[in-house]
């Protein structure tokens, strides 16, 4: 019996153990996922946490939950991969062998990268929201908290859901809004990127909310430390912004697991064939989701999308058909952007987001790169679409893998 | 679209990056650091240098890597470039900016 192994049991490798669960069957596959957590986090949810818009319960649930019987989740912490002898090394001596593994490992914060972000003030007057714990601290402090110089800052590229802190920070307005205490409040955005977002027709829009806000943007910052003491962030070229209140967005990086197998970047990310999905290194090996360096968002749509299009891959891969060169990086979110409204971007490697309609061309509902009702409630309803549909490998209907260009507004030449 | 820039024409995109590197010499990289208000110095040239080989490598360039790259640390890098020392010093070495991905 052929074994394939998925590590990681999150969003991408949940849904990869449903997609192929339909395909390869016992007796001549075994399909195993492995994972040392228990629980499923909702991870777009880590930011509704802080502003007590969701809670803990709407956001976690069993992770064996959504694992189908026909796969076996193993609970358990991993010591090493070894990719040249097809091996996985479990911290209490098991040794698992694949003919087949797909990493999910996923992405996180390493907020010990800069100086001084896990000093004195972590979790006092420092925080992210990007763990359960932090949004849960954060939530906590927002709370009583009588105001003050707000910062909202990203660390460095690439981050999971580029468009997460400056939903907080559009959040955040509206949360003070709420408790008539706006005008105590400055919020500010720092980000090292050279404006609000990384394509330059959202970084327009977004600018633009952002002004009308009142968020002060700071561009260009790239972060050397955290002065604990004097509650200020400092970048390389000596500019200091200081702070009552700092939520940072810390330098995230891949799994430990795969700089201890030699197997990741300088920042623990696969290396991964953009369109295929396949290891740059081993051909028996496959990544999706956020633990793969390939130039797309870290984002749940895009495992969604590549999940897809990886089924397909591994089927061929199973039968020795070349594979096809497909994913185009596709990204689909929701923008919160305060007072129950929310813009929508879709967009992919090549194509950057525009104004339009989605997901019917000229129809809508949605619109895309324009503040609406309608796309806030799709951001809610998306909640119950990860739980009911998403994990377990449901087409979403209308919504292709591969991005379509219909009822989109693009330029005579658009690609970026 | 076109510019003409130390007496030669070249081809720059909406935020002033050069488009075809071809078209970039030692004169127009003075040229358009003088207009980025640096003058250049042995120092600034070996960065410049160091980012058009790993350009031409196709090795994706962030703030992290020129740090550990071992021909100029962060800190000096932004003495050299000062505000955004990524941005300024490609579009000087004639290169794409960064795409710092998404």
């Amino acid at each position: 019996m052929k074994h394939l192994v998925i590590l990681g049991a999150g969003t991408a490798g949940t849904m990869m153990a449903n997609h192929l669960s339909h395909h390869l069957k016992r007796p001549d596959w075994r399909i195993s996922i492995i994972d040392e957590k228990t629980e499923h986090h909702y991870q777009p949810g880590y930011l509704f946490l802080p502003f007590d818009i969701y809670e803990p319960e709407d956001i976690v649930k069993s992770i064996d939950e959504f694992i189908p019987k026909t796969v076996d989740l193993i609970q358990g912490s991993i010591e090493k991969v070894v990719p040249e002898e097809n091996k996985v090394l479990m911290a209490d001596g098991n040794v698992f062998v694949y003919d087949i593994m797909i990493v999910a490992t996923g992405a996180k914060i390493a907020p010990e990268e800069t100086t001084g972000m896990k000093g004195s003030e972590w979790h006092h007057s420092v925080f992210d929201f990007y763990t359960f714990e932090g949004a849960l601290n954060l939530r906590n402090k927002l709370r009583d908290w009588q105001g003050g110089k707000l910062v909202i800052h990203i660390t460095e590229m690439p981050i999971k859901c580029p468009v997460a802190p400056l939903e907080f920070a559009f959040l955040a307005d509206s949360y003070f809004k709420h408790k008539h205490m706006r005008d105590k409040v400055e919020i500010t955005y720092v980000t090292p990127l050279s404006g609000a977002f990384t394509k330059p027709k959202a970084t327009a829009t977004l600018e633009h909310l952002l002004e009308e806000k009142h968020i002060q943007i700071e561009s260009d910052f790239a972060i050397e430390q955290v002065d604990n003491e004097n509650k200020k962030i400092i970048d390389y070229g000596g500019r200091e912004i200081p702070f009552d209140l700092l939520v940072t967005v810390p330098t995230n990086k891949g799994d430990a697991l795969m700089e201890r197998s030699g197997m990741g970047d300088d920042l623990n990310y696969v290396p991964t064939h953009k369109a295929t999905l396949q290891s740059k290194n081993y051909q028996n090996v496959f990544v999706l989701g956020d633990a793969s360096n390939i130039p797309a968002s870290k984002a749940g749509s895009v495992a969604h999308f590549e999940a897809e299009i990886l089924t397909e891959n591994i089927l061929r891969y199973v039968k020795g058909e070349p594979l096809k060169e497909e994913f185009d990086g596709h990204a689909n979110c929701f923008i919160e952007t305060g007072g129950g409204k929310a813009l929508l971007i879709d967009f992919n490697y090549t194509h950057e987001p525009v104004e339009g309609t989605f997901p019917f061309p000229g129809l809508g509902p949605l619109r895309l790169m324009k503040e609406s009702r309608m796309n806030h409630m799709g951001k809610l309803a998306f909640r119950w679409v990860y739980w009911h549909m998403l994990l377990k490998g449901t087409h979403i209907p209308f919504v292709s893998a591969t991005m379509s260009e219909k009822g989109k507004h693009y330029d005579t030449a658009t690609t970026h | 679209m076109e510019k003409v820039i130390a007496g030669k024409t070249i081809h720059v995109n909406d935020e002033g990056f050069m488009t075809d590197f071809k078209e970039w010499d030692n004169t127009v990289g003075e040229a358009l650091a003088t207009e980025n208000e640096i003058s250049l110095t042995p120092r600034h040239w070996e960065v410049l240098g160091y980012l058009q080989t790993e350009y031409k490598n196709e090795v994706p360039l962030s703030i992290r890597k020129i740090g550990k790259s071992g021909v100029v640390d962060i800190k000096e890098f932004y003495a050299l470039f000062p505000k955004a020392p990524l941005k300024t010093a490609t579009k000087i070495a004639g290169i794409p900016k960064p795409a710092s991905c998404i």
